[in-house]
């Protein structure tokens, strides 16, 4: 058992770890411990949000029929199959087969483009109908509502509740579209340092991991936030 | 086995070949600015945090200086609530919070369980920047006009109406959130995974306990606040509706989530200087602390309850007065576990060998003033007297007796404690005494008057009194108290400077301590220690029975180097 400072030859291994295994698993402690933290902060947006659709059903109702639930499944779609290439890249670092991680991480970073360009469609067609917060709210309610704004031929639907519920839908959906955009930063530099066969990549599959489950976490918010603003029931 | 076999209770030879320390390794600026070295980044918290400390203390003085007249004296009102949301947000955002953990949690982490640094080296320094930087833009707010908010930020005042610099402190407060959140991952890994062989959960010294549990709470508390206060910026910038009440929104509910990170913010200001104190009374009680496990895990149950709590805040903000009752009742469920620590640290003391070196004046203030704060903080969490006294002085002088009689008490004790060993040098001892007793007197002639003007109905945050002139006596004593409180926090800037220039060499452990960090030289080098220590000792192992044992044990092992190496607190049984 040897502490002494021999192990600066150990490539990959940080001078502040003893060996290897403490590496990874302090690596690993690190992330889950961040990863509490996102969950905290998304946690308290679907907290607001549980609690205005709560005192808000009939209003949340009327305002989503703009979402379109068709985008919003092949989006669902493209970031499950992206979780789905994350896990083959850490499958594929663990086995230390270099061209794959990359090809798989390649793919993960597609369909996070893929995402977000939908996405952007989305906010685009949000915008044209004046859904964004602001004095301009839905200036036409039934042509952005459809005929469910109406009740006996008048507008019964609470514009302000409505407006509420599209600043939820920008703020959740664009925080998550922002840890969409940082995580294709982060997988692209984990290409590189893969592609450059950088020490701290090849040597140890965590950093790889590590990535894994911040893009999982991301989907995983997605996950949540589907259901909640594009498949919602009719109350009562 | 190349580890020399030491234990807590021995000092550790001076090493043989000489290691440069860790503030000799390099001396230009990028060698700073750009290190990696858990000890350097709490150096540059350090001047950080006095700095921010300094400008927090200026707003403070103003406002004394301001209320020493029923008519106010020099501020408009709207400079006044300017200035007192100045030194609100400054002293907790930018100080209270970070000081503790930043500093001393930064330096002494590792060293106490014998790493050669915290997990994420680039990480700790990444989060410094981003402390920095958001203390620029809260700076850069102040001076591009301030904010009238107060440190709280309640909408709809703060989204709506303030047409203050609200929006360019918000992101500063943000960021250096972020900034919290890292230090705490970092803090966590490292107390889980970097431990030394032998240094097991219940050999951890005290302080590293009370870390963990702020990290706990930095970790899960900062984002909920982050995002709170994220929205209210989205709602000034885009009109995004959150807390709108003329939309429907809820803006109680902007109350709720910031106490749920601001109570425990709290806690993450109180929790460290727990550590520390832990430290103090034992270490020069030069016995065992009373009942570890307790003490560990009171610093835990706190942690846990603090996040049950928060409605407190709010008896009268429109709470169910069922919701207020179960969180009155929490409140006072989280005074145990406070007190389970005065009673230990108490005990602990009972038939130790006190030795009053200036560190340990510190620790026995902030005993009495804790306890004191603590107890009006139940007079605040029951609602009867909680309606009566909500939004007066009293609240201010309960939460100055907390903050800055724990906290910022907490932090000179540790300032004093460590200095030796973070600068190698030796202060003046007796000028720490005289300054510890003036910060004592200081303090208290300054808030303890502030509990009878609160009582007596003085409101928080009022420019003037003159409907009230009689309260103008407790103001000016309050006011002359402040002063004294001032010196006591400049002179400590002088004698610890002087120290620098001056200052005898510090041994390797000049306090005759017990702890893992006593045993590297000081400073300490870059790595830390020269060889990975094994700890094979309980910590705070005063005992004189064990150290007799240990002493038996030593000879029959090695009868030739008896005198060599002995135990630290040698001179005391």
């Amino acid at each position: 058992m040897d502490h002494g400072h021999e192990h600066g030859h150990v490539p990959g291994l940080n001078h502040q770890y003893e060996d290897m295994a403490q590496q990874s698993d302090t690596y690993i402690v690190g992330m889950w411990s961040f990863l509490a933290s996102e969950v905290m902060f998304f946690g308290a947006l679907f907290f607001i949000y549980t609690l205005y659709r709560w005192n808000y059903q009939h209003d949340f109702y009327v305002a989503h029929e703009h979402l379109d639930v068709r985008l919003g499944a092949i989006n669902t779609t493209v970031l499950l199959f992206s979780s789905f290439t994350m896990v083959m890249a850490v499958q594929s670092a663990q086995l230390k087969e270099r061209i794959r991680v990359m090809g798989y991480l390649a793919v993960t970073v597609v369909c996070a483009c893929i995402f977000l360009t939908i996405k952007y469609f989305e906010y685009k067609s949000k915008f044209e109908d004046h859904l964004y917060p602001g004095l301009s709210f839905a200036d036409d309610a039934v042509k952005a509502f459809g005929n469910h704004a109406l009740e006996n031929g008048h507008v019964a639907v609470n514009m302000n509740h409505a407006q509420m519920f599209y600043g939820l839908y920008f703020g959740m959906t664009g925080l998550h579209g922002l840890h969409v955009l940082v995580g294709i930063g982060i997988l692209l530099s984990l290409i590189r340092l893969w592609y450059n066969r950088a020490n701290t990549v090849i040597h140890d599959y965590v950093p790889t991991e590590m990535v894994g489950l911040y893009w999982h976490f991301v989907d995983l918010v997605w996950i949540f936030l589907f259901p909640l603003f594009y498949l919602m029931p009719l109350p009562h | 086995m190349s580890s020399t076999d030491t234990t807590l209770g021995e000092l550790h030879p001076q090493p043989h070949r000489e290691a440069p320390s860790y503030l000799d390794d390099g001396h230009t600026i990028a060698s700073w600015l750009l290190t990696g070295d858990h000890k350097r980044i709490a150096m540059l918290y350090l001047i950080s945090v006095t700095f921010f400390f300094f400008i927090g203390s200026v707003a403070a003085g103003l406002i004394r200086f301001e209320l020493t007249s029923p008519a106010g004296v020099v501020l408009e009102s709207e400079t006044y609530n300017k200035i007192f949301s100045a030194h609100g947000v400054t002293m907790v955002f930018l100080f209270l919070v970070v000081a503790i953990p930043a500093v001393f949690g930064n330096f002494f982490i590792p060293l106490m369980i014998g790493a050669r640094d915290l997990a994420f080296p680039r990480l700790n320094l990444a989060s410094w920047y981003m402390f920095m930087t958001g203390g620029l833009c809260i700076l850069i707010g102040y001076i591009a006009g301030g904010v009238d908010t107060g440190w709280t930020f309640y909408t709809p005042y703060s989204s709506l109406y303030s047409n203050t610099q609200v929006t360019l402190v918000l992101v500063g407060v943000f960021v250096s959130g972020f900034s919290s959140i890292t230090t705490g991952v970092n803090f966590v890994a490292t107390i889980h995974k970097m431990r030394a062989p032998g240094m097991t959960w219940f050999r951890l010294p005290l302080f590293v306990w009370s870390m963990y549990a702020t990290s706990l709470l930095l970790i899960l508390g900062t984002p909920v606040v982050a995002i709170t206060l994220l929205l209210v910026i989205f709602e000034r910038l885009f009109k995004l509706p959150i807390f709108s009440p003329e939309l429907g929104g809820d803006p109680v509910l902007f109350q709720h989530l910031f106490w749920f990170y601001s109570h425990p913010a709290v806690y993450i200001m109180i929790l460290p200087a727990f550590g520390v104190v832990s430290e103090l009374i034992a270490n020069f009680s030069r016995k065992r602390i009373f009942g570890y496990h307790f003490v560990a895990f009171s610093s835990i149950a706190i942690a846990g309850l603090g996040f049950l709590v928060w409605g407190h805040h709010m008896f009268v903000s429109s709470q169910s007065m069922y919701e207020s009752v179960v969180f009155s009742l929490i409140s006072f469920l989280v005074a145990v576990p406070s007190a389970i620590k005065i009673f230990n640290w108490t005990t602990t003391m009972y038939k130790g060998n006190i030795v009053l070196h200036s560190p340990m004046l510190y620790a026995i203030s902030f005993l009495g003033i804790f306890t004191v704060g603590g107890l009006t903080g139940l007079f605040l969490g029951s609602i009867g007297t909680d309606v009566h006294l909500t939004a007066t002085y009293f609240v201010v002088a309960h939460f100055h007796y907390v903050m800055v009689g724990g906290t910022m008490l907490g932090f000179l004790g540790a300032l004093h404690y460590w200095w030796p060993k973070m600068t190698g040098r030796l202060y003046n001892d007796t000028m720490g005494k005289i300054n510890a007793i003036i910060v004592f007197i200081g303090f208290n002639l300054t808030f303890f008057p502030q509990f009878i003007l609160g009582w007596m109905g003085m409101p928080r945050r009022y420019h003037y009194y003159y409907f009230a002139p009689e309260f103008q006596a407790y103001h000016v004593m309050s006011s002359m108290g402040a002063s004294v409180l001032g010196l006591g926090f400049i002179l400590p800037a002088f004698y610890l400077t002087m120290s620098l220039i001056n200052g005898k060499k510090a041994s390797s452990n000049p306090w005759d301590a017990h702890g893992l960090e006593w045993q590297t030289t000081s400073p300490p080098p870059t790595s830390n220690f020269l060889e990975t220590p094994i700890v094979m000792d309980e910590v705070y192992d005063f005992d004189p029975v064990s150290e007799h044992e240990q002493d038996m044990k030593d000879q029959a092992e090695h009868p030739s180097d008896e005198d060599q190496g002995h135990m630290p607190g040698g001179g005391h049984h």
